[in-house]
């Protein structure tokens, strides 16, 4: 597994780890207390498990298995999705912290900006090595 | 494909049934009528469908083809992947229970609290026997 691919699949491990923790929180919390900060959890919950882990975790196994260059760097230039990679995660701090009560809308939209940035930044990389095993 | 990737594998797509099958049934008014427990189910849908399939797939296949962990166990600790699988359906099972009747005014705070925890132990136990197999080659 590359370098690259380690460190986008750990990162959504993390962001996977503290997602279902608030998810047990919200689900638990339902049950005993339902206070109005625990649902207040959602958004970030969904944030977490949408961004950080879902779309993070395909990237990383996308980068290790599309099929490689057969001249060239075999997975093409590394600066795009490492670009990809601090982009997504910078977002989803980001967006993270605008889900916040009081927080005002600025951080959610610069953080939903940089995540499509981030998103866009893999797609332009990936899409080449979408192809036929073996060829170019 | 190991023993646990395919019991991963048809479990989710039980779930994906049972999902949208249940996603037909709230599309439907006079079921939303007759049947208030089916009615309150639409957070069950969702989790069916994010945690019972997608979730699922991703654990089976992961624990099927990430980097081998070692020559002895090349899929890290079989008995954390068997945790996490029995958890996870263990837990989302009494979500389903458990939340429709708490939407209807039933007392079902030990359930939630049971399926909360079942999916927080799958979870972590998933990241534990994952963690070790992200090596760079």
């Amino acid at each position: 597994m590359p370098k690259l691919s380690v460190w986008l699949v750990r990162a959504s491990l993390v962001y996977f780890g503290i997602g279902i923790t608030l998810g047990a929180v919200l689900l638990a919390g339902r049950g005993l207390a339902n206070g109005p900060w625990i649902a207040g959890l959602r958004p970030l919950h969904a944030e977490l498990l949408l961004y950080g882990w879902t779309l993070q975790l395909i990237m990383g196994v996308a980068y290790w298995i599309l099929p490689r260059f057969r001249t060239g760097p075999e997975r093409g230039h590394p600066t795009l999705p490492w670009a990809a990679f601090g982009l997504l995660n910078l977002g989803v701090l980001l967006a993270a912290l605008g889900t916040a009560p009081g927080s005002g809308p600025s951080g959610m939209l610069l953080g939903r900006g940089l995540e499509t940035l981030g998103a866009l930044a893999f797609v332009a990389h990936a899409l080449p090595r979408i192809k036929a095993f073996g060829t170019r | 494909m190991p023993q646990l990737t395919r019991w991963y594998l048809r479990a989710a797509m039980l779930h994906l049934g049972g999902a949208l099958v249940l996603g037909l049934l709230l599309q439907l008014p006079q079921i939303r009528a007759t049947l208030p427990f089916i009615a309150v189910m639409f957070p069950a849908l969702l989790h069916l469908l994010v945690v019972g399939w997608i979730t699922q797939v991703i654990f089976g296949v992961a624990y099927w083809l990430f980097p081998r962990y070692s020559a002895e166990q090349p899929r890290g600790s079989e008995r954390l992947g068997w945790i996490t699988f029995v958890s996870l359906n263990a837990g989302l099972l009494l979500r389903l229970i458990g939340e429709p009747a708490h939407q209807l005014g039933r007392d079902t705070a030990g359930l939630l609290v049971a399926s909360a925890l079942l999916q927080l132990v799958a979870g972590w136990a998933f990241i534990l026997n994952t963690w070790p197999r992200l090596r760079e080659r």
